[in-house]
């Protein structure tokens, strides 16, 4: 390890942390890439089926031979590549960041591009074949080829690769500061891959240990019912994986990038605790319709899921609390001038103020969907991609491509192209977006079925027809925006590289300041990983043992079918 | 830990609302009798055309003014795909399938419900109108799924 000493302002994706970090940051890179690739593929079939519904189909579906498998490209490669990529990516840095210090493992670093590559390439082409039209949840006993099932696996074995290697850093960390608090970045960052851990081990079982085989003729049957429910133990929390790493941004830079301070370590602290303790025992509330679990059960979820919404209620008040802080000192006064001092004319910033504020939409309509009986009215209507494309598809999206106008300029040391282009990407995909979920709610709370080719529907009713414009109008805004996002972005690869001091200062993360009530006012318990993850266990026994029991035996009577 | 005056009085207002919305959803199902689905048995796929009922999949008058209608979700259409009752009728549907996961929706109705191969699903609802009511498959069950509906036409 070469020690070569850098000032803060010379420091470079190849010397982060004042060593020489290449060999651990071009998979960053990378996994940037390959998520902004899933996004732009997966997106672009999205028009496809938001402009379907108002039967225009030219071409029918896109380069696809039928709807459904262009649902299942859009939904695997947005669900799954898109957001681990991403979360691989940044949290990987992050990590790097808040320990200070190197990964402990290049080998690590390197293989989860690889394996996320692996499984990325193999899942497009099975699913360009047509070999596993099956939507992304892939839910038996329709059968899928074996190797979507082994991609599905490499995707998610990316994912441990990077909890290790951030696992293992921390421990290395530890080692040396035997006693000092976890930088809270770091913590951010391990308790969001610790909390994904635990959670993919439903769907891990579920590939691995019963379907994957299944698929391979090693047996014949599977059982349906126990399939889903082990699909939705990871299912909730994977959402959870895709929002915290934009959570980070959120905490960790948005404040510093508005200028202003977070106000409490502690509290962010305990958020996170909260995420890594009930993401996970909260799966039932997808399905509460499910015929084969008791209503009792359902119950007991629904309870736990009020639990999770309120680490984002802290959030709401955490990030609103640094945005005024900001907005304040850069002159705005009166109860709401703060706003409009806020750097409005920075598209890192916007996008993520604009993903925020759909977000709180978002969350409301995420407090219908769990409410049990009112998940009656709504539960696979239209209104739950209404829902989601405001939260994964915004929240989550927006604030992606809003980290990407300060980070990829800073991973190629190039500076961004045609900042304007990029705050009216921001603006449309906010407008776009509003106007799909309005199309698709209505649709939804008027009998709209989801996941359906309406457009040739044999049923229709008078409702739907302005939903389904509305969403399509939507989508092609939306559309316009992704288009806008990848010409900044290819304009900013072909921009001159940084190279005085000057260009490159400006290329600079901005890195957090401590919190207002910095760590030493936190509790000192926050800091026992080990304790809570040991309580998360806990946690998803209590909920899901009894589940189980009710369940058991499992009846294996499902025989494979191809529907496509 | 410091803890903001601010701060406290958001972190109690957001426990006030999450428990209101929790007393609110307790009370549709305690007193208002909104359930939802519960097991109520099982069948082998391979066996359900050969099992009774639902091997005479139909509607049945099973009390006065109840009814039930012995359905099955299959690739891709409902058996059968429509239901006629008079207003009033409390209807009883047991439904499953046997091929792939399907689900049913019945419009102006809070009848939703996932028809899984291995389950028998089972919902219960008053229709207290004449009228028509269309109801969807709801879960992605095939190329033909955008294909399967049916109709309640209430007498
Ligand atoms: C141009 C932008 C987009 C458009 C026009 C679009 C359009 C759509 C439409 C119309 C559906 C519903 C299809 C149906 O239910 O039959 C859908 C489903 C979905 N979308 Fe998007 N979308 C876009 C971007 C995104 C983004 C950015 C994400 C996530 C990061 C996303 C994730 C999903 C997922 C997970 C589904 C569910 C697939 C399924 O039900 O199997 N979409 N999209
Ligand atoms: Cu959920
Ligand atoms: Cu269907």
């Amino acid at each position: 390890m070469s020690t070569v000493a850098t000032t803060a302002e010379q420091v470079t994706p190849h010397e982060e942390v004042g060593v020489e970090t290449h060999g651990q940051m071009w998979p960053v890179t990378g996994q940037i890439a390959i998520s902004l690739f899933a996004l732009g593929l997966g997106g672009f079939i999205g028009l496809f089926q938001a402009i379907e519904r108002v039967n225009i189909t030219l071409p029918p579906f896109g380069p696809f031979e039928n709807y459904y498998q262009g649902l299942t490209f859009h939904g695997v490669l947005l669900a799954f590549v898109f957001t681990f990529g991403f979360a691989n990516a940044f949290v990987s840095w992050t990590t790097i960041r808040g320990f200070d210090r190197p990964l402990y493992s290049t080998m690590l670093a390197q293989g989860a591009f690889w394996v996320l590559l692996t499984g990325t390439i193999l899942g497009a082409i099975i699913m360009t074949m047509n070999e596993a039209t099956v939507l992304f949840t892939f839910y038996a006993p329709m059968q899928a080829h074996s190797l979507f099932y082994l991609a599905a696996a490499l995707l998610v074995v990316s994912t441990w690769l990077v909890l290790a290697n951030i696992v293992l850093t921390y421990r290395a960390w530890r080692k040396e500061n035997p006693t000092a608090a976890i930088p809270l970045m770091g913590f951010t960052s391990l308790t969001t891959y610790i909390m994904w851990g635990l959670a993919s081990l439903g769907v891990a079982i579920l590939v691995v240990g019963i379907l994957l085989p299944w698929s391979l003729g090693l047996w014949d049957h599977t059982d349906p019912q126990l399939g889903r429910t082990l699909f939705w133990l990871s299912g909730h929390a994977i959402v959870y994986f895709w929002l915290l790493p934009v959570y980070i941004s959120w905490y960790m830079f948005i404040p510093k990038q508005v200028g202003g301070r977070l106000y409490s370590d502690g509290l962010t602290r305990f958020a996170f605790i909260l995420f890594l303790l009930f993401s996970i025992p909260t799966g039932l509330h997808h399905q509460y319709t499910d015929p084969g679990i008791h209503e009792g059960m359902k119950g007991f979820h629904l309870l736990l899921t009020f639990v999770i919404f309120y680490p984002s209620l802290i959030t709401a008040f955490s990030i609103m609390a640094a945005l005024e802080h900001g907005g304040r000192k850069a002159g705005g006064r009166g109860l709401f001038g703060w706003i409009m001092a806020l750097p409005w004319n920075n598209p890192a910033v916007v996008a993520q103020l604009l993903a925020m504020l759909v977000f709180t939409l978002g969350g409301v309509t995420g407090l219908v969907n769990a409410s049990m009986s009112v998940n009656l009215v709504v539960h696979n209507t239209a209104f739950i991609p209404g829902h989601f494309h405001l939260t994964v598809g915004t929240a989550v999206a927006l604030s992606v491509l809003g980290i990407c106008y300060w980070f990829v300029p800073y991973l190629t040391q190039r500076p961004l192209f045609a900042t304007k282009l990029a705050l009216w990407q921001a603006w449309m995909w906010a407008i776009g977006v509003l106007i799909f979920s309005r199309g698709q709610m209505s649709g939804g709370l008027d009998a709209q079925p989801r996941r359906t080719m309406l457009g040739e529907a044999s049923y229709s009713l008078p409702g739907w027809e302005v939903a389904n414009w509305l969403t399509a109008i939507g989508g092609i805004v939306m559309t316009v925006s992704g288009l806008l996002f990848f010409v900044v972005m290819i304009g900013t690869l072909l921009n001159k590289r940084a190279e005085t001091a000057e260009e490159k200062a400006a290329l600079q993360p901005l890195m957090p300041a401590p919190p207002i009530h910095d760590h030493r006012k936190s509790w000192k318990i926050f800091d026992r990983i080990g304790l809570w993850t040991l309580i998360a266990i806990i946690l998803i026994l209590i909920a899901y043992i009894p589940v189980f029991l009710l369940y058991l035996p499992a009846e294996f009577t499902s025989p494979g079918v191809r529907v496509w | 830990m410091k803890i903001d005056r601010y701060e406290k009085i958001f972190m109690l207002l957001g426990v006030g609302i999450l428990a209101m919305g929790l007393i609110a959803i307790a009370i549709s199902v305690l007193h208002y009798g909104l359930h939802v689905p519960s097991p109520d048995g099982r069948i082998a796929p391979g066996d359900v055309r050969a099992t009774s009922p639902w091997d005479e999949p139909g509607v049945y008058e099973t009390g006065d003014g109840e009814y039930e209608v012995i359905m099955l979700a299959e690739t891709w259409r409902f058996v059968p795909d429509e239901v006629r009752v008079p207003a009033g009728s409390e209807v009883t549907f047991r439904m499953t399938s046997p091929d792939v996961v399907h689900g049913v929706l019945i419009e102006k109705t809070a009848v939703n419900v996932m028809i899984i191969p291995g389950q028998i699903a089972t919902v219960t609802h008053t229709f207290d109108e004449p009228g028509e009511h269309l109801f969807v498959c709801h879960e992605y069950c095939g190329t033909g799924h955008h294909l399967m509906s049916g109709r309640v036409v209430v007498e």
